[in-house]
């Protein structure tokens, strides 16, 4: 224990801070506007309790009614020589005391003979027209167990020699309850918010996952590469995919006139598949126990490109018959088109991706045959040659790096200034592409994949910051309210969050296998697949789990921007102060929440 | 014949973890390491596959300067240099028969292993290296369902899947009970006699090095202090290696 005296400059300092506390809460009642007086007001009070009790009545369930609509013959004022009317006493009726009034006398109305506990107005119908819809005043009749009600009501100001009427219509609830529309919509709203937050969870899963090795540093830091195989690599990226669009685009111009027949869709994509699997086996054996000669590899080299050449058409066939056989089974599934449309659909997706493919393919084809060329040439000729070699791909590389990026801000920005957005960045880029090489050693290691991951880390945790609603009202732009922007905004934050989140899973991993498997002559995508995806597999589907749990709850709120899903109605509802009807879909929220949170605490259970 | 010349480790924090160390293992040799923790035994033995990037000196075996080594070539090193570890590393929550298949990965074409598939020659191989080791039975279990003991033996069979020609062990019994590091010091002794595999294998206990290692080499505070049979270590010897206050048990 402190045994220090109480000092009066302690006391003071406590007094102080006691004083500084209360003068920021005062501070943030004022900012925050507290204000009980608010409270008190009569009208909000009213309003308050009105609302409350449509949230706590929701437009669930209503009966079906019959109405039984009385008129009784009314004068007012009082006429001289007509004869007051009497009631009608055979059936239901109502019978006004006194049986004529002045305007703005009040009168008593009872009733007779209506259904038991059943409620409607009463109400002034002015004009002789018996039929008139349009009335005046209002008062709530509610009968008892005879069917007997009385009230008191004020006669409006509508003086009329003709007969007017008193017309009391009391409802009654006939059978058994049943769903209201407001009800059924709710329903296919939730419905369609639990969808969206799948497949965004699904998609985002699939892609956080590759960019979760890319950003977790403990696989990175290893990766180091001499100057000319990175400014090689760098320089084959762009080529490659350039090239790979270019070859896709041939090869769908070519395959585009085979596609539309779904006969042979179908052999294709069955034929392709075994051709392709028996040149594979060859041109990748499974264990090469040898070194291969140069020619075999250059003959295995081209016979995979061919392979992959025959790869997209067979991804053109199998897209197109996707959507041919949807199109054709669509209108004949009944209630289960939507299967046919989900083929359609998958076969555009498929379509869609396939240059998006063909780019990465090529790209990272060309990147990795350069980077190892890159590698041999530092390898093997002598310093001065690879001193030059670099001087002059860095310096290329370099401004081609920067030339893209110009290109990019040239697109975003429309400067129109070619010395900003081209020769500024190209010259500066190779500047700084010869700096590099002149300042490095020709045959020293760079931290390549330190780099990349902090590339990866910071693009993450930008697009990681912003908020999958603003997210959202961009995607709305892009491809209209409803659900799919929902998806695409959801799914663009699963895969940046959970990457983050996945790699910091790989970073803890036991390194002990990792060194056993590298020792074993592994390369690194070997590595990762035997050594650390292995370990990963539990955090991995926990977190997919409580991403999707999020995402649901996300997906309710989408729609408040046009995402789709439930959200869309709620807000709409709240806008239209028609609360009972927000109360359903708020419960239906309630609902699907707790659900999905019990059902993953339970799949977590059993698969972790 | 693996030549260790002036080898030299600097760690980041300037940590001299290795300091010109030079030696000679003929072929199919059993070399024990020995010295006190942190003398340099375990990166000396990473070193030589490289594991751990060495800061200067070379490590020649049958005359390629492993130093020098691209990825390409070094993968191929790496493959018949099997190693063995004090704590097993075996990947837990993979099958026993995957951790075994495993030490054939240095062969296998990567993009195969993209669809975890091994040829059906290795499989057959992972199962006989594990009635080897005499744990057949438990080719399915998972990993972490084994015992300590059943652990090495498993990581033994994993180092030859490799068809190694050198086995690295570092500390391969430390963390084992002395009947199961007698089965498993018997094991890599079997390697060593029957396939005629050089084995470097760092130990703590000096009963265990007079038992099964041919040649000693003692490293301390990275230098290397003692090299010679296990018999000619006496007293005198044995506080070079340990230091001053250490005293001879068993």
């Amino acid at each position: 224990m402190n045994n220090q005296k109480a000092s009066p400059w302690k006391s003071i300092k406590l007094g102080l801070s006691v004083l500084f506390g209360l003068i920021v809460f005062a501070y943030g009642f004022q900012i925050t506007k507290v204000n009980l007086e608010e409270l008190r007001s009569e009208t909000r009070q009213e309003s308050l309790v009105r609302v409350t009790r449509a949230l706590a009545n929701p437009d669930l369930f209503e009966y079906e009614r019959e109405e039984a609509v009385i008129n009784q013959p009314f004068y007012t004022p009082c006429p001289e020589n007509a004869t007051v009317p009497t009631s009608d006493e055979s059936g239901a009726y109502i019978v006004v005391t006194p049986a004529c009034a002045n305007p703005g006398e009040i009168v008593t109305v009872e009733g007779f003979n209506f259904a038991p506990y059943s409620i409607g107005p009463v109400r002034f119908v002015p004009g002789s027209d018996i039929t008139n819809i349009v009335t005046l005043g209002r008062e709530n009749a509610e009968t008892d167990g005879n069917g007997h009600f009385v009230l008191e009501m004020e006669i409006p100001d509508r003086p009329s020699d003709d007969v007017q009427y008193i017309r009391a219509t009391i409802r009654t609830n006939v059978g058994s309850p049943h769903l209201t529309k407001t009800a059924y919509d709710t329903w296919e709203k939730i419905v369609e918010t639990v969808f969206l937050a799948l497949l965004a969870t699904v998609f985002g899963t699939l892609f956080a996952v590759p960019l979760s090795f890319i950003a977790a540093r403990n696989l990175m830091k290893p990766v180091r590469s001499p100057l000319t195989s990175l400014s090689f690599s760098l320089l084959g990226w762009p080529i490659g995919m350039a090239v790979g669009i270019f070859i896709v685009r041939l090869v769908s111009q070519f395959i585009a006139p085979f596609t539309s027949n779904l006969l042979v869709n179908i052999l294709l994509v069955l034929i392709v598949p075994a051709l392709l699997s028996v040149v594979i086996r060859w041109a990748l054996p499974e264990e090469d126990t040898t070194i291969p000669t140069s020619g075999l590899r250059a003959t295995r080299f081209i016979v995979l490109v061919i392979a992959t050449l025959i790869g997209f058409v067979w991804m053109y066939q199998f897209s197109a018959l996707l959507m041919n056989s949807g199109n054709l089974i669509a209108p004949k599934l009944g209630v289960f088109t939507f299967l046919g449309y989900f083929l359609v659909q998958i076969g555009d997706i498929f379509q869609v991706s396939i240059p998006v493919v063909g780019a990465l393919a090529a790209g990272s084809v060309a990147g990795n045959f350069f980077g190892k060329l890159g590698q041999n040439i530092s390898e093997k000729l002598n310093s001065g040659t690879v001193k030059i070699i670099n001087l002059v791909s860095s310096a290329t590389a370099g401004a081609t790096v920067f030339g893209l990026i110009g290109w990019l801000v040239e697109w975003l920005y429309q400067l129109g200034r070619p010395e900003y957005t081209q020769t500024g960045p190209i010259v500066i880029g190779a500047l700084l592409g010869l700096l590099l090489a002149l300042t490095t050693k020709p045959k020293d290691t760079l931290p390549t994949g330190l780099v990349i991951y902090y590339v990866t880390r910071t693009i993450l945790n930008t697009l990681r910051s912003v908020e999958a609603l603003v997210m959202a009202i961009v995607f709305v732009i892009a491809v209209g309210i409803g659900p799919f922007a929902g998806v695409m905004a959801l799914g663009l934050h699963t895969i940046v969050s959970l990457a983050k989140l996945y790699s910091e899973q790989v970073e803890s991993i036991q390194a002990g296998p990792l060194e056993a498997i590298t020792a074993t002559g592994a390369n690194r995508l070997q590595t990762i697949i035997y050594a650390v995806v292995p370990q990963i597999v539990p955090p991995y589907i926990s977190y997919t789990m409580y991403r999707w749990d999020i995402n649901v709850r996300m997906s309710t709120i989408i729609g408040f921007v046009g995402g789709g899903g439930i959200g869309f109605l709620l807000q709409q509802n709240i806008n239209l102060l028609n609360y009972r009807a927000a109360s359903a879909q708020m419960i239906a929220i309630a609902i699907v929440v707790s659900l999905m949170d019990y059902i993953s605490s339970v799949m977590r259970e059993k698969v972790v | 014949m693996l030549q260790i010349k002036n080898l030299t480790k600097i760690y980041d924090g300037g940590v001299k973890a290795l300091d010109n160390v030079s030696f000679d293992v003929p072929d199919g040799q059993f070399l024990a390491v020995i010295g006190l923790s942190g003398s340099g035994k375990s990166t000396l033995l990473r070193c030589i596959n490289r594991l751990i990037e060495p800061t200067d000196g070379q490590i020649l075996w049958n005359g390629e300067d492993i130093t020098k080594a691209t990825p390409e070539e070094m993968r191929r090193i790496r493959r018949k240099i099997g190693m063995v570890f004090q704590h097993f590393n075996l990947v837990h929550r993979s099958k026993v028969i995957t951790n075994v298949l495993a030490g054939r990965l240095g062969y296998t074409n990567p993009a195969w292993g993209l669809v975890n598939r091994f040829p059906k020659s290795d499989i057959e191989k992972a199962i006989k290296q594990l009635e080897r080791v005499g744990i057949a039975d438990k080719a399915n279990h998972r990993a972490d369902e084994l015992s300590g003991g059943q652990q090495q033996r498993v990581g033994i069979a994993r180092a030859l899947m490799q068809d190694p020609e050198m086995i690295l062990a570092d500390e391969p019994v430390a963390s084992l009970d002395p009947v199961l590091a007698h089965s498993i010091m018997k094991h890599l002794e079997d390697i060593n006699d029957s396939d005629g595999v050089t084995v470097l294998c760092s130990l703590h206990f000096l009963d265990l090095v007079h038992r099964y290692a041919d040649r000693v080499v003692a490293l301390n505070q990275g230098q290397l202090v003692f090299e010679g049979l296990p018999k000619e270590i006496d007293d005198k010897k044995f506080k070079d290696i340990y230091g001053r206050d250490a005293e001879r048990v068993g």
